[in-house]
């Protein structure tokens, strides 16, 4: 795809330039940046690790809770994240990343993510305008159509606004194992570059058809509900790590979930939300050191069954 | 949302229980000290319902009219829809039920306190006592802040509960125009209480459908005596 700008040069531009700025804990994650994987679309590369906002990021006018979702985004960018995901589904969610990017800056590489999520086709636009405004940025990278909602009559206008530079890709959602058909039609006949969905270590649907679909229509793939909003991580966390872990560089169980999606090859980027900035950073740390191959993807899934 | 029914509560909660929780402390916090106005409002429903009449019940219900307005714009529109975008259905549907009470109770006089028998008035002025002072305690008993105390007048439960209290034996029948917004807000209540995991989910559905039970009985017995 042409226009996209050397990614890789640009940030290692940044990376020098801010060298001087960094704190200790931009330090600490610049000896271990998260690895990429690129769009097929255009070849630009995306840190395997985003941040998701359902829920977490959705505070309503609490200013200290807003402060500490900002903490969560400067932390997620110091260690070398880029993709940000909301929707106007998600409440007040967008409003506060936009006071997190507000209070710390956006920063030149990311990588912005939205949805329109609305029934009536012909106010996609505005809701998007309006997402854009709370965000305060000047476009979205990313405009997916949330959960297929009337996408007939969204796909059309983001790809119109993708030709006319007002975004750079176009996506469609679904989450909870939920229009898989549908969404297997749209991938097989719309040009979109991105398609987001459920996959984790227990909901597993998506390697039979849509993961191999995406390979083989070349479009990137974001993965919600990396931990079950939360359950599937309980859950593991009553048990011990297998000491086999330490073989993938995992130091917890939700590195152990999160290499496990983000080491398909068809996955894009996993997007875990969190509240917390150690979280945050420990889930971007999925993205560093050794990934599972096939033989270990097995184990690891076997081991979860048997819990 | 397509398949809308395939979706569980848990799925369509959008925000935490520690965000859900925090709203009532800052609620609390800003109108502090409102909260008292609002226990000596309860305290006067409380004496009107005790001291009974045609009057009583009328001012009862403009109290309750009032507190429902009140919890409509103050918490539901103000506070709530900021992280729920049902919110704005739901001060809508309190509205009604400031209307409904103004109109059945204050305008024609329908919610006149009717305790027929000792054990009755005792039940009415329990459930009132129970929204009044025994529900706010309840999260701080399970471990919430005192700071985020659901307090009657200003948060849905206890008013909803309050008002259910005083229909229950209000009228020489249950007013059942008054009945459904109280009791599918306690249900809804407990529903988005039961997808936050918090311990005491059941309370409010579980007093409201008592309620709504003892209000069928009621009736029904009325009917026998007729017939």
């Amino acid at each position: 795809m042409a226009n996209i700008p050397n990614i890789t040069r640009r940030r290692l531009l940044i990376a020098i330039a801010a060298a001087p700025l960094l704190g200790p804990a931009m330090g600490r994650a610049q000896q271990a940046r998260p690895a990429t994987r690129a769009i097929p679309s255009s070849g630009e590369a995306v840190p395997l690790v985003g941040l998701g906002s359902w829920i977490t990021f959705n505070v309503g006018h609490d200013r200290v809770a807003r402060d500490a979702r900002a903490e969560v985004m400067r932390a997620f960018f110091q260690a070398g994240g880029r993709l940000i995901d909301s929707s106007p589904m998600y409440g007040s969610a967008q409003e506060v990343i936009g006071y997190g990017l507000k209070k710390f800056g956006r920063p030149a590489d990311l990588f912005a993510a939205d949805k329109v999520w609305i029934s009536d086709g012909e106010a996609g636009r505005a809701q998007m305008e309006a997402s854009r405004r709370l965000w305060g940025i000047p476009r979205f990278d990313l405009m997916q159509v949330h959960n297929l909602l009337v996408w007939q009559a969204h796909l059309p206008t983001l790809f119109a606004m993708k030709a006319a530079g007002q975004l750079r890709y176009v996506g469609i959602t679904t989450s909870h194992g939920r229009r898989h058909g549908d969404l297997a039609q749209i991938m097989a006949s719309q040009p979109i570059d991105f398609v987001q969905l459920t996959y984790n270590l227990v909901d597993r649907e998506v390697e039979q058809r849509l993961l191999p679909l995406a390979r083989e229509r070349g479009i990137a793939v974001i993965v919600n509900r990396p931990f079950q909003q939360g359950s599937l991580i309980r859950r593991l966390e009553r048990h011990p790590l297998p000491p086999w872990a330490a073989e993938i560089d995992c130091s917890s169980w939700a590195q152990f979930a999160l290499k496990f999606i983000i080491s398909h090859p068809a996955v894009t980027c996993a997007i875990p939300a969190t509240t917390r900035v150690d979280h945050v950073l420990e889930n971007t740390g999925a993205a560093t050191g050794r990934l599972p191959d096939q033989a270990m993807r097995a184990r690891m899934a076997a081991v979860v069954a048997r819990l | 949302m397509s398949e809308w029914w395939t979706y569980g509560p848990r799925d369509l909660l959008m925000f935490s229980a520690q965000t859900y929780y925090r709203l009532f402390e800052l609620y609390n916090r800003d109108l502090w000290p409102l909260q008292m106005l609002a226990l000596v409002l309860g305290v006067v429903v409380l004496a009107l319902w005790r001291r009974g009449g045609d009057r009583a019940g009328r001012a009862i219900a403009m109290i309750l009219a009032m507190c429902w307005l009140w919890v409509a714009w103050g918490f539901h529109w103000q506070r709530y829809a900021s992280i729920n975008l049902a919110a704005g259905y739901f001060a809508l549907a309190f509205v009604v039920q400031a209307l409904l009470l103004l109109w059945l109770g204050a305008l024609r006089g329908r919610l006149t306190p009717t305790a027929a028998t000792r054990l009755q008035q005792r039940a009415g002025l329990g459930l009132l006592l129970f929204a009044l002072l025994v529900f706010p305690l309840i999260g701080p008993l399970l471990g919430r802040s005192w700071t985020q105390a659901e307090v009657f007048g200003m948060a849905p439960d206890p008013t909803a509960l309050a008002t259910l209290g005083v229909l229950l034996f209000a009228g020489v029948r249950p007013v059942w125009g008054l009945f459904p917004i109280p009791v599918a807000w306690c249900l809804l209540s407990g529903i988005t209480l039961w997808a936050m995991e918090s311990p005491d989910f059941a309370v409010a559905p579980l007093v409201a459908v008592i309620l709504a039970a003892g209000g069928a009985l009621r009736r029904a017995r009325a009917r026998r005596s007729i017939g």
